[in-house]
């Protein structure tokens, strides 16, 4: 059963705003992902900018409004996403329930405050538009987060009220309550402080403070509805997709209750079909990337997947690293296939466990089982099965087989493909050659 | 606080939201561990676990990983009895579910088609205090250490493996038992069971603070 999600690697990287630990919007750590730096780095940029006439906040704010929150349909294995949305999965914690970077936040805020105050004096102007820009970026922050939240509504609607307010509580109240009140407040205080000039000039910039808060309350909300709808349109498809799929697992799992109930006298036909619809299901229920053939990993898989089928074995594929399935890596795949084959046939064991290991320089892999065993320098000459098409077949395409057997004790097969000489001479054996690198001649 | 039972039995109590998985493994339990392995009580969701726990104080605790209430890492984190060890018992082989499992406290992590007399060996090791690495669970461990899956939580700075440690999952990964693994090695089963644990702890370290209070307990900062 093969099925692609559409993230894989290789698909276009957009940059996000990294919502699993903001300290503000998370607009630095998500561009450190993007950009592979440390995301130090880059908050020092924004904060080294923003004594250039407050640059690094402008663009700080700009990347705000225009970066989408990350992961807002983050996809996994479909029993993963369920398990995640009954609540039986433990969910993020946000990073500002500790206390640290808020208090460092305030702290910074109000050095700004006491800091502009010392040069400017006590203006006017000055607390109104203090107190308005705090109410603003309250209320900007829950519009943020309601953001994020409004797609939790399981009904799938998008409710004007959870917009706004998220899933409410009272820390969503408090802060729309707080940050409407700061900019009224502000309002009161301007034209009372400025309430012996003119009066045309008070109205007016209290409407135009009215209007900015207006802006920022359905601002984000609003710039980011055409973002989201092509989200949502995208999403709709998955879940048509996904709804046929369950339907099609539900008639592959009856069909094989139907079978096994047919063949209930017949246990290692029953336990077949168990143990290939278990895989099945498990394979497209938990793994995220599924396993198709061209990745080794994914190669592997299915090969323990046939063998399991054809043979009374169960096999354990573990897999560290991937790399793609070129045609160097092919003979790794068609050796531990007859590796694992010979543990069905001879071990006299039902379980066979394969383990690879994919480094930068070369393939490891390993079949292992605990059955019979026999011993390899008595049997060696007659076991053409081992020797044909295990180990020349490995040292014919550059790589190596060793196998390793007591009576009594089982079997392990090891192979070994090394990965950066497969394009060179594929007839000499690799420990004739220990590896050098052209930088290594030259420096000498 | 959590004594054997009379007759020398490990108390273990079964955290599963499926009724019929729990009656299944007490079935399976009673058979192939009698007077081994006892079953003190069930729990279908977090806080009843929460509570079951806090009220038996099991040696052991069998602890389904996608569980109402927040998963069995939440009745991990509440810590109802502070000697109680944890075994996830999970279908999901999920390599952020195991490794967030692991990282959220569990002594180890089987799937749920292990066999009757495994599991017991199972149990009784994680009641010894020794940790119970799957195969699959090693390859998760070797990945998330080689940084080719992202499991999100694993810190830059979260200490590395040590050559011998990388060794000693690569065996396990390759379905070697411990005392394979400790012939193999030239070492002997405690050496191997102490390498694990110290994987384990590794991957426990989940934060920078604990990273940091963990360092300091050693007198290292």
């Amino acid at each position: 059963m093969t099925h692609t999600y559409p993230v894989r690697p290789g698909a276009p990287r957009r940059a996000y705003r990294d919502m699993t630990a903001p300290l503000a919007g998370g607009v630095a750590s998500g561009l450190a992902e993007h950009l592979a730096l440390p995301v130090l780095w880059v908050r020092g940029f924004f904060v080294a900018t923003a004594f250039l006439g407050g640059f690094g906040l402008m663009l700080y704010a700009g990347l705000w409004v225009f970066l989408p929150a990350d992961q807002r349909f983050e996809h996994s294995a479909p029993g993963l996403e369920s398990a995640t949305r009954t609540g039986k999965r433990p969910g993020r914690r946000s990073r500002l329930r500790d206390a640290g970077p808020a208090i460092a936040l305030g702290a910074l805020f109000f050095g700004v405050v006491l800091g502009v105050e010392q040069i400017f004096g006590q203006g006017v102007l000055f607390w109104p538009v203090v107190l308005g820009i705090a109410g603003i970026g309250l209320l900007w922050r829950q519009a943020d987060e309601a953001q994020r939240e409004r797609w939790m509504d399981s009904s799938g609607r998008i409710d004007p009220f959870r917009a706004i307010f998220g899933s409410g509580g009272w820390a969503a109240y408090g802060r729309i309550g707080a940050g409407l009140g700061l900019i009224v407040t502000a309002l009161i205080v301007f034209a009372v402080a400025a309430g012996q000039a003119t009066f045309a000039v008070p109205v007016l910039v209290a409407g135009l403070l009215g209007l900015l808060g207006l802006a920022i309350v359905v601002g984000p909300w609003a710039m980011r509805l055409i973002d989201d709808l092509s989200a949502e349109r995208a999403e709709r498809v998955r879940t048509q997709e996904r709804a046929d799929m369950a339907a099609h697992l539900h008639d592959s799992v009856l069909q094989t209750l139907a079978l096994i109930q047919k063949n209930s006298h017949d246990s290692t036909a029953v336990a077949r079909l168990a143990r290939s619809q278990e895989r099945d299901l498990r394979q497209w229920l938990f793994e995220a990337e599924t396993a198709d053939a061209t990745t080794l990993a994914g190669a592997l898989k299915e090969m323990a997947a046939e063998v399991e089928t054809q043979h009374n074995v169960v096999v354990d594929v573990v897999t560290v690293g991937d790399c793609p399935l070129g045609d160097e890596l092919r003979p790794v795949v068609h050796a531990a296939r007859e590796a694992v084959v010979n543990v069905a046939k001879h071990a006299g064991t039902q379980r066979a466990d394969v383990y690879a290991e994919t480094s930068p320089s070369a393939v490891d892999v390993f079949v292992r089982d605990r059955g019979t065993g026999f011993d390899v320098d008595g049997v060696a000459g007659d076991r053409h099965g081992v020797r044909s098409s295990i180990v020349d077949r490995m040292s014919r395409h550059g790589g190596r087989a060793d196998v390793r057997s007591a009576p009594g004790e089982g079997t392990e097969v090891r192979l070994h493909m090394p990965r950066d000489r497969a394009h060179a001479q594929t007839d000499t054996h690799p420990q004739n050659h220990p590896q050098t690198h052209p930088q290594d001649e030259e420096n000498r | 606080m959590n004594q054997a039972s009379p007759g020398g039995a490990v108390r273990v109590v079964l955290v599963d939201d499926h009724a019929m998985f729990r009656a299944g493994v007490r079935a399976e339990l009673a058979a192939t561990g009698a007077g081994v392995v006892e079953v003190v009580g069930e729990a279908a969701d977090a806080d009843a676990a929460v509570a079951v726990v806090r009220d038996l104080r099991p040696q052991v605790v069998l602890l389904d990983v996608h569980l109402p209430g927040g998963g069995g890492v939440e009745v991990m984190r509440r810590q109802p009895s502070p000697d109680t060890c944890y075994l996830a018992l999970s279908v999901s082989d999920a390599a952020e579910d195991v490794i967030g499992t692991i990282r959220g406290g569990a002594r180890g992590y089987v799937t749920k088609t292990i066999t009757g007399p495994e599991l017991v060996d199972a149990i009784t090791r994680v009641a010894g205090g020794d940790a119970v690495f799957s195969p699959r669970l090693a390859g998760f461990v070797l990945d998330a250490f080689a940084g080719s899956i992202d499991v999100a939580a694993v810190d830059e700075d979260l200490d590395r493996l040590t050559e011998r440690e990388r060794e000693v999952m690569r065996l396990i990964a390759r379905g070697y038992a411990y005392k394979e693994v400790a012939k193999e090695l030239y070492i002997s089963v405690k050496t191997v069971e102490t390498h694990m644990s110290s994987v384990l702890r590794k991957l426990q370290l989940s934060s920078r603070h604990e990273l940091t209070k963990w360092a300091s307990d050693r007198r290292l900062l």
